[in-house]
This record gives structure tokens, sequence and C-alpha cells, in this order.
């Protein structure tokens, strides 16, 4: 009962990475879409533990590390995106955001 | 009880995942995904990976969380529009889900006595010796890193600020 086999932590980590993928085709609203980008690396930061863990080496919490440095990175940028363009448009919809240019 | 554990808290991360796909408000959305990643960070505690646990509730949960909900109070993003489903959705969608559902639990029955089996704490990953690896083998990425970081925090403030023309 104390051993569960690694196939257990790799299919919670798929079922995230699914879940991502599917807010980030079936939602509206940017600041979900980015919600969901944010589940899906979560997803694949477990399978990193977890293959860590399997082949007994720390490697993957360093890429761990560095992906949720990337993620805070890339979060703000993108949420300043978002400000300057519900600033020129005021929407969040995605689909009323298809021109580079107003 | 590793079994237990994880069974009760991949369920909370599950449900936390799928509460974000079928909310309509933003706020609710930010909130179930809070649940996610602290529910995740207690499943890093059950490998072993200290370090990674803290972090994630530190950065992830703490600050990047804080960041979007601040964005959602300021945009003050309600609901969300939704459009009739498409027609793709349904005849590709469903069999997909059940496609996905069989190869889970053949992965889940499938007998492997190879697979090598793994118990809570099986590797030890304490700050100082993740800290010793960052600081040896990795010092050149984390350097980098830090240039990624100041060149985010310079387009964040770029593009956000008000533009006086």
């Amino acid at each position: 009962m104390n051993d569960i086999p690694i196939s257990y932590y790799l299919l919670l980590s798929a079922f995230l990475f699914a879940c991502g993928v599917t807010g980030f085709l079936i939602k509206r609203n940017v600041i979900t879409l980015f919600m969901s980008i944010e589940l899906m690396l979560n997803g694949v930061n477990l399978s990193f533990i977890a293959f860590a863990t399997r082949l007994g080496t720390l490697d993957g919490h360093i890429f761990v590390f560095f992906v949720m440095v990337v993620a805070a990175a890339e979060a703000a940028v993108g949420l300043a995106i978002i400000i300057s363009v519900y600033r020129t448009r005021e929407t969040l919809n995605v689909d009323r955001v298809n021109l580079l240019k107003l | 009880m590793h079994l237990f554990l994880f069974l009760l808290f991949g369920a909370f991360c599950a449900g936390g995942a799928i509460n974000l796909l079928i909310q309509r408000k933003t706020i609710n959305s930010a909130l179930s995904l809070i649940v996610v990643m602290g529910s995740l960070a207690l499943i890093y505690m059950l490998l072993g990976a200290e370090f990674v646990a803290v972090v994630q509730i530190i950065i992830y949960a703490g600050a990047i969380m804080v960041l979007y909900i601040f964005v959602i109070m300021l945009l003050n993003a309600g609901e969300e529009e939704q459009s009739k489903g498409s027609n793709v959705a349904k005849i590709f969608g469903i069999p997909g889900l059940f496609a996905g559902g069989i190869i889970g639990i053949w992965v889940l029955l499938q007998h492997r006595p190879q697979e090598k089996l793994i118990s809570i704490g099986m590797l030890y990953g304490p700050a100082d010796k993740v800290g010793m690896m960052l600081f040896t083998k990795y010092l050149l990425a984390f350097e980098v890193t830090s240039i990624l970081v100041l060149i985010a925090i310079m387009g964040a403030v770029v593009l956000a600020r008000r533009s006086n023309s």
C-alpha cells in the first residue's frame, strides 16, 4: 500500500494537460486562456517530478524550477499585453480581437 | 497510505481542473486554479520534492495567481459570452473522450512487473541539495534566467504603460 506505480502520477499529469488544452480551445475569455496555459505547465511539472523520483536524480526538480520562472515571466508580459489590449478595444473576448492594428 | 493520499489530492487536483473548465466567471476559474496548484504542491511533498512544493506555493499560488486576480479585478472581467457548441466538437469530442478514457483505464489495468513502484519520499529533494545543483551544474542556465526575468519586467512596464500621445 505504500508503493504505487509511477503511471498513476503520469495519468494525473496527462489529465491536467488535457484539461488545459480543452480550456484553451473552448474558452472565450483571454484571461481564462492564460490560466489554461498555466494548467498545462503544471501538468508537465508533475511528470518532471514523477520521473525525477523514478530515476533518482534531482535534475527534474531544477527543470521544474526553470519552468516556474518562465511561467512567471510569461504571466507578467501576457497580463501586460491583456491590459493594453483592453485599453484599446474594451473587450476580453478573443473572438473580437481579430485585428493586429486598429 | 500513499495510495490514499495520492487519490485524495489527485481528486482535488482533477476536480479543480474540471471546475476551471465549467465555471463561466473568470474569478471562479482563478480560484479553482489555486486549488489545483495547492493540491499539486501536496503531491510534490508526497514525492519528496520539498523545495519544489514550497516554491509552487510561493510563486504559483502566491505571486502568479495574485497577479491574475489583480488583473481580473482591474479589468472587471465578469461572465464570458458563450456560443452554441459546434458540430465538430460533438462529432469528434465524444468519441475522443471515450478513446481517452479507454486508454487511461488500459494503462491503469495493465500489469507490468518491471515497472518500478515509488514510495513516499523515495527521493529527498530539500533546498540545500537543489541549491547545490543549481549553482554548480546549472549555473549558466540560472544566470541566463536572471536576464530573462529582467527583460520580462521591462517588457511588462513598457507594455502596460499608458501612452501619452
